[in-house]
C-alpha cells in the first residue's frame, strides 16, 4: 500500500523546444493510500502519460513522484512493486492460465506452496479456477483481460495497481461484470488503485475520487459527486455526465446577471465575486438532471418550445429551445414530457455561476 | 430507396454467418444493428453493399434484385472502425476524391466539398494530411467522404468506438441531425445497447447470425420480444429469475412466493422466466403489490447522479439502477421491492409472453 | 474477412496456371518419364520400371553424399537459426544505426553464389588467404584442400557467412512486430531476460521462424555452387553433397534415367523433411 504524491511534476516529450511543449503542466498531487483514483479526461489530455510516470514507465522531465515519501523518480517499474493492466489483455501465451498468475511469484522465488495457495485464492476471486489448466492464448479476451489483472494481484508486495483503459476490448453485457469485479477486489484487498478512462460513467463508478484532466492539467480532483454538483471549471460541468451541462452567456446588469430579458438574481457570495472580477466572459450552468420541466405556466418557469425527444429508457432527454438556446432536460422514464411548449425552472441551489470559466462558489469564505 | 432482405443466409466453411434474415429497410431511415463482437452485424452490412454474395436469398434494392450486382454499381458508401482515409491526400482530396471519380467538374464539387465540411465542422482541416487530425477529425472526414456521394445507402460499422465519450456523444447528435434532411438510408452497427437508444430510428437485434428483433428503438427496448432480445438489449443488463405460476401464486425458484396478480392471473399454470429491468427495482415500496425481498448488498456502484446497486441472496443475484447516491457496506443486508406489475414474463429460455404494460413516447419533432 | 467466391477468378489465374504447367509441371513429368526408362540415346530405350529407384537407392556413394547433406544441413539450422535469433536481438530498433546495421546485414545477401565460393576460397587458402594465413600464423595447422575436417568447418563457416543475415533480418522485423506493452508487463512482472525471451519473444517470433527454417533448409538441401567453387566437393568425396553428386552422374555420366530416378528422390526428400518441420512447427500451437 502506499501514498503516491505528485510533486512539482510535468513532462515534456521534448525538452529542446522552445517553448516547450507540455504533456502535463506542473501538477501537484496527493493519492491517498488504498483509495481508488480515475485519471478522466479526453483523448490527448494526458492521462495515459501521467499513468506511466507513476507506473515508472516514463521518466518526468520535471518534478518528483513519491511513494510514501521517498523519491521513486529513478527507479524502474519493477521495482517501484506496481501492477499495471492494459488496455489489450498481455498474457503469456504459451502458459496454462495457472502459469501466468504464478509468474510474478515465481521471478521473486516464492516457494511452491504459497504459491498455491495464492494463484488458487486469486483465481476464485476472478472465477478462473475453472481454466486454470486452460493455455492462455485460447481463452475470450474478458478472461485474458482477467488474467492480466490476476497477475497484479498474487503479488503481496503491490503497493498500486495501475488501469489503462481496461475495458475497452470488453463486450458491453461482460463490462458489467468485470466492473463489479474490480469493485469488490478494492473493497477487498484495500490496495491503491488508480484507472485511466475516458468514459466518465466508467469512472464515477469505479474511483472515491477522480482527477478530471484537460490539456495536461488536473482540472478538479473530487468525488464523483463533487464533479457532479459543483463543478468547479465549465470544462467539468461539460464532460461529466451524459449529457453535460447546459451554459447560458450572460451579462452583467443590476439585480445579478440577465440572459437577453431574463434576470437572474445572485446571492452575495456570487455578487461579490462578480465585483472583483472585471471580465466579461460570464456564464450560468445548469445540469440536465436539475432543470425543472413543467407543462403548465408557472411564475417561475421560462417557456421554451420542445424541439426532441430521446427515450434512452431508463430515461428520457428533452431538447428545449430557450430564447434561441438549445438546453437539454432529463426526465425520469415515467414522467410524461409535454407536446410543443415546456415550462423549465432552475431551482437556484444548482444554477451555477462561472466567472472566466471558474466556478464561484454559493458560500465563500467572505462571510 | 427501400432496402429488403429475403431470406439472406449466409454459410463460411460450414458455419452459418448469417442464417435466414429478413428485414426491410425505409427510404429515408435510421437503423441500427445491436449485437455482440461476432454476432454478424459486420457480415450482414457486407451483404447489404453487395461485398459478399449470399448462400441463399436475396437483396432488394427500391424492389430490385441486387444480388448479384456487384458494389461498384450500387450506390453506397461505408465507414469503418479505423478511420479509414487516403494517407497521402489532404482532407479537400479525401472527401472529393468519390466525386472525382463520377467526374464532376471541380467547381461543383467545391462548393460540395465545402458543404460537408461545414455541416461536419471540418472546414478548417480543409488542407492538412489525415494523419495531422485527432482521432474524431478523422473519422468526421472518412464520414465526409462517405456522405458527399449522397449514396443510396450508407453503412457504419462500429464508427465511434476508437473515440472517446464525450465525442461519440456529439458525433452520435450529429449524425442524427446530418441524416434527418436525406432520403439515404443509414444503417450503424453497434454493441452497446445504450448508443442505439441514443440514435433511435430502428433497432434490429443480431444473437449468432440471426435476426432475434426488428422495430422502432424503443419499442424493440420496452417490448423484448424473448429472454435474448431482453439481455442483449440492456445495459445494465435485464434482472432473469426462473420461477412458476401455480393456480394462485408465483414461485420465485422455489422460495420466494407471492399470490397472482390481475396481470398474471391471465397465464396458464407452468414455468416462466421473469424479467425485470434494474431501474424499475427500488429501495422503497411504492405500490400495493410490491414484493419484498431480503439481500445483501455485494457492491455499490455509484456515480455522480445515480447508482448501480449490486445484490444477492442465496437465490438470486440483482442489479438496481436507482437515481440519487446510496452509499452501503459490503454484505450489508437490505430489502428491496419489486414490482410485480413490471414484470417481464418470458417463456422458459424463450419468447415474450406478456410485457409490463406502458405507454410508449415516440420520438417527437417539435 | 472473407472475398466473394467469383468464377471469373479463375480466368485471371489461368495464365498462371499454364506457366507453371509449361515450366514445372512438365518438366517434371518429364523427368519421372526419364528415371523409368534406360536410355542410351534418343532413339534407344528401354522401360525399366522402378529398377533405376531400387539402384540408387543401394549405392554407397550416394548413401554417403545423403548422410553428408544430412549432417551438413542439419549443422546449417543449428548454428544459424539461434545466431540469427542472436543478431536479430542485438540490433538497434531506430534510429540512423538501425539503417546502417540493415544495411551491413543485407551485404552478404547480395553477393551472387559463384562469388561467394570464390571469395571463400581465396580467404581460405593456407599461403595468399588472409583467413587461412593467420591461422597458420597462429599455430592452428590449417588447410582445407588437404583436411576433411578443414574442409567441412570451412563450408560451414561460409553459409553461415552468407546467409544468418536472413534468419537476423527475418527475426529483426518479427521482434519489431510485438507491442510495447507485453516488455512493460514482463518488466513489471520482474521476469529475467531469458524469461522475457522464452516466453514473450519466442513465441511470437514462431510464424517467422518457421519461414526461416524452412528456407534454411531446402536451401541447403539443393546446396550446389558455393561447395562446388570451393572444395569442388573434395577433398576426396568429403564435401560431395547431393546435388553435386546427382550433377556428376547427370551431366557427367549422361546417365539419364539413374539421375531421372535421383531427381525424384530428391525431390520427395526435401517434400518429406519440409512438411514434417512445417507439422511440428504449427502443431504445437495447437495443442
Amino acid at each position: 500500500m502506499a501514498e503516491i504524491h505528485l510533486k512539482s511534476l510535468a513532462h515534456s516529450y521534448d525538452t529542446t523546444a522552445n517553448p516547450p511543449e507540455y504533456a502535463i503542466r506542473q501538477m501537484d498531487h496527493v493519492w491517498h493510500d488504498g483509495g481508488a483514483f480515475a485519471l478522466l479526461g479526453p483523448s490527448g489530455c494526458g492521462k495515459s502519460t501521467l499513468l506511466n510516470i507513476i507506473s515508472g514507465l516514463l521518466v518526468p522531465s520535471e518534478g518528483d513522484v513519491l511513494f510514501d515519501g521517498v523519491r521513486v523518480n529513478d527507479t524502474p517499474p519493477q521495482d517501484r512493486n506496481i501492477a499495471q493492466v492494459f488496455q489489450f489483455p498481455v498474457v503469456y501465451d504459451t502458459m496454462t492460465v495457472f502459469d501466468n498468475l504464478a509468474f510474478p511469484l515465481r521471478n521473486m522465488k516464492a516457494g511452491t506452496a504459497k504459491i498455491n495457495t495464492k494463484v488458487r485464492e486469486i483465481a476464485e476471486i476472478l472465477e478462473l479456477t475453472d481454466v486454470l489448466d486452460k493455455k492462455a492464448a485460447n481463452l475470450t479476451a474478458d478472461e485474458k483481460q482477467k488474467v492480466s489483472m490476476g497477475r497484479g494481484l498474487v503479488r503481496d508486495d503491490v503497493s498500486a495497481i495501475l488501469f489503462d483503459e481496461p475495458l475497452t476490448v470488453i463486450d458491453p453485457q461482460l463490462k458489467w461484470k468485470l466492473r463489479r469485479k474490480l469493485k469488490q477486489i478494492h473493497e477487498k484487498f484495500n490496495t491503491t488503485m488508480v484507472y485511466v478512462t475516458h468514459d466518465q460513467l466508467e469512472a464515477s463508478t469505479f474511483a472515491d475520487k477522480i482527477a478530471l484532466m484537460y490539456g495536461g492539467q488536473v482540472v478538479q480532483f473530487g468525488t464523483p459527486r463533487e464533479l457532479f454538483e459543483q463543478p468547479n471549471h465549465t470544462f467539468v460541468g461539460y464532460f461529466i455526465g451524459s449529457p453535460g451541462m447546459n451554459f447560458l452567456e450572460v451579462e452583467r446588469c443590476d439585480e445579478g446577471v440577465c440572459f437577453g430579458n431574463t434576470i437572474f438574481t445572485l446571492n452575495n457570495a456570487e455578487k461579490k465575486a462578480l465585483q472583483h472580477s472585471k471580465s466579461t466572459n460570464l456564464k450560468l450552468g445548469i445540469r440536465p438532471e436539475f432543470v425543472h420541466v413543467w407543462d403548465k405556466p408557472n411564475d417561475d418557469a421560462f417557456e421554451t418550445k420542445v424541439e426532441f425527444v430521446e427515450d434512452l429508457g431508463t430515461y428520457k432527454i428533452v431538447t428545449l429551445t430557450f430564447a434561441g438556446v438549445s438546453m437539454k432536460a432529463r426526465l425520469q422514464e415515467d414522467q410524461q414530457v409535454p407536446q410543443h411548449t415546456a415550462f423549465i425552472s432552475f431551482p437556484e441551489q444548482w444554477l451555477m455561476l462561472y466567472v472566466d470559466e471558474f466556478l464561484v462558489a454559493k458560500e465563500s469564505d467572505y462571510e | 430507396m427501400s432496402l429488403t432482405l429475403e431470406n439472406v443466409t449466409q454459410i463460411v466453411d460450414g458455419q452459418y454467418y448469417i442464417n435466414q434474415a429478413n428485414l426491410t429497410f425505409e427510404p429515408g431511415s435510421f437503423n441500427v444493428l445491436l449485437g455482440r463482437t461476432l454476432s454478424g452485424k459486420t457480415s450482414l452490412m457486407r451483404l447489404m453493399a453487395g461485398l459478399e454474395k449470399p448462400t441463399s436469398g436475396r437483396v432488394l434494392m427500391n424492389g430490385i434484385d441486387m444480388t448479384g450486382v456487384s458494389v461498384q454499381k450500387r450506390n453506397i458508401s461505408m465507414v469503418y472502425q479505423q478511420f479509414i482515409n487516403y494517407p497521402s491526400m489532404s482532407v479537400y482530396d479525401n472527401i472529393a476524391s468519390p466525386l472525382r471519380l463520377a467526374k464532376e467538374s471541380e467547381a461543383s464539387i467545391k462548393d460540395k466539398v465545402m458543404e460537408i465540411a461545414n455541416m461536419l465542422r471540418i472546414t478548417p482541416f480543409l488542407t492538412r494530411l489525415p494523419l495531422e487530425l485527432s482521432g474524431g477529425q478523422q473519422q468526421r472526414t472518412a464520414m465526409a467522404r462517405a456522405l458527399i456521394k449522397d449514396a443510396d445507402l450508407v453503412l457504419f460499422d462500429e464508427p465511434l468506438v476508437n473515440l472517446d465519450y464525450k465525442l461519440r456523444e456529439e458525433l452520435r447528435i450529429e449524425m442524427r441531425e446530418l441524416f434527418a434532411q436525406r432520403n439515404t438510408i443509414a444503417v450503424y452497427a453497434t454493441t452497446e445497447p445504450n448508443e442505439a437508444l441514443a440514435l433511435g430510428g430502428t433497432t434490429t437485434i443480431l444473437h449468432e447470425g440471426q435476426i432475434i428483433q426488428t422495430g422502432p428503438t424503443a419499442e424493440t427496448y420496452h417490448s423484448p420480444c424473448n429472454v435474448i432480445a431482453a439481455t442483449l438489449f440492456n445495459e445494465p443488463p435485464i434482472n432473469m429469475i426462473n420461477g412458476n405460476i401455480s393456480k394462485n401464486e408465483v414461485t420465485f425458484d422455489n422460495t420466494v412466493h407471492f399470490p397472482l396478480t390481475s396481470e398474471l392471473n391471465v397465464l396458464e399454470e407452468g414455468e416462466y422466466q421473469f424479467g425485470i429491468r434494474p431501474s424499475h427495482l427500488s429501495l422503497l415500496p411504492k405500490n400495493d403489490d410490491d414484493l419484498e425481498m431480503s439481500v445483501q448488498v455485494e457492491v455499490a456502484e455509484i456515480s455522480g447522479s445515480e447508482t448501480f446497486l449490486h445484490v444477492r441472496n442465496a437465490h438470486f443475484q440483482m442489479v438496481l439502477h436507482l437515481s440519487g447516491v446510496h452509499r452501503y457496506q459490503v454484505d450489508e443486508k437490505i430489502k428491496i421491492y419489486v414490482p410485480t406489475h413490471k414484470l417481464n414474463v418470458f417463456e422458459k429460455g424463450g419468447k415474450l409472453i406478456q410485457s409490463s404494460s406502458r405507454k410508449i413516447e415516440d420520438n417527437y419533432h417539435g | 474477412m472473407n472475398k466473394s467466391h467469383s468464377n471469373k477468378a479463375w480466368f485471371l489465374v489461368l495464365p498462371v496456371f499454364l506457366l507453371v504447367a509449361f515450366s514445372a509441371i512438365i518438366p517434371l513429368m518429364t523427368v519421372v518419364n526419364y528415371s523409368l526408362q534406360d536410355i542410351f540415346d534418343v532413339s534407344t530405350r528401354y522401360f525399366v520400371g522402378t529398377e533405376w529407384y531400387r539402384e540408387i537407392l543401394n549405392d554407397p556413394r550416394l548413401q554417403d553424399s545423403l548422410v553428408r547433406q544430412f549432417i551438413f544441413s542439419g549443422s546449417v539450422l543449428l548454428i544459424e537459426i539461434p545466431l540469427g535469433i542472436a543478431v536479430a536481438l542485438m540490433m538497434p530498433k531506430d534510429g540512423k544505426w538501425s539503417v546502417v546495421t540493415l544495411l551491413v546485414l543485407a551485404l552478404p545477401l547480395l553477393v551472387p553464389l559463384n562469388v561467394v565460393g570464390t571469395i571463400w576460397q581465396i580467404f581460405g587458402r593456407a599461403d595468399i588467404g588472409l583467413f587461412g594465413w593467420a591461422l597458420n600464423a597462429i599455430g592452428i595447422d590449417y588447410n582445407y584442400a588437404a583436411n576433411p575436417m578443414d574442409a567441412w568447418f570451412t563450408v560451414l563457416l561460409m553459409d553461415v557467412w552468407h546467409w544468418t543475415s536472413l534468419v537476423a533480418l527475418l527475426s529483426f522485423s518479427g521482434l519489431r512486430a510485438i507491442p510495447d506493452a507485453y516488455y512493460q508487463a514482463a518488466s513489471i512482472d520482474r521476469a529475467s531476460n531469458w524469461a522475457v525471451f522464452r516466453y514473450i519473444q519466442l513465441p511470437k517470433l514462431k510464424s517467422v521462424l518457421l519461414i526461416g527454417v524452412l528456407l534454411r533448409f531446402m536451401d541447403s538441401f539443393m546446396i550446389y555452387t558455393e561447395p562446388f567453387v570451393l572444395t569442388g566437393g573434395g577433398p576426396g568425396n568429403s564435401t560431395t553433397f547431393l546435388s553435386q553428386a546427382l550433377t556428376k552422374m547427370a551431366v557427367g555420366q549422361f546417365d539419364i534415367g539413374p539421375a531421372g530416378a535421383f531427381s525424384i528422390i530428391y525431390f520427395l526428400i526435401i517434400l518429406l523433411v519440409s512438411w514434417l518441420f512445417y507439422t511440428a512447427m504449427t502443431h504445437s500451437d495447437n495443442k
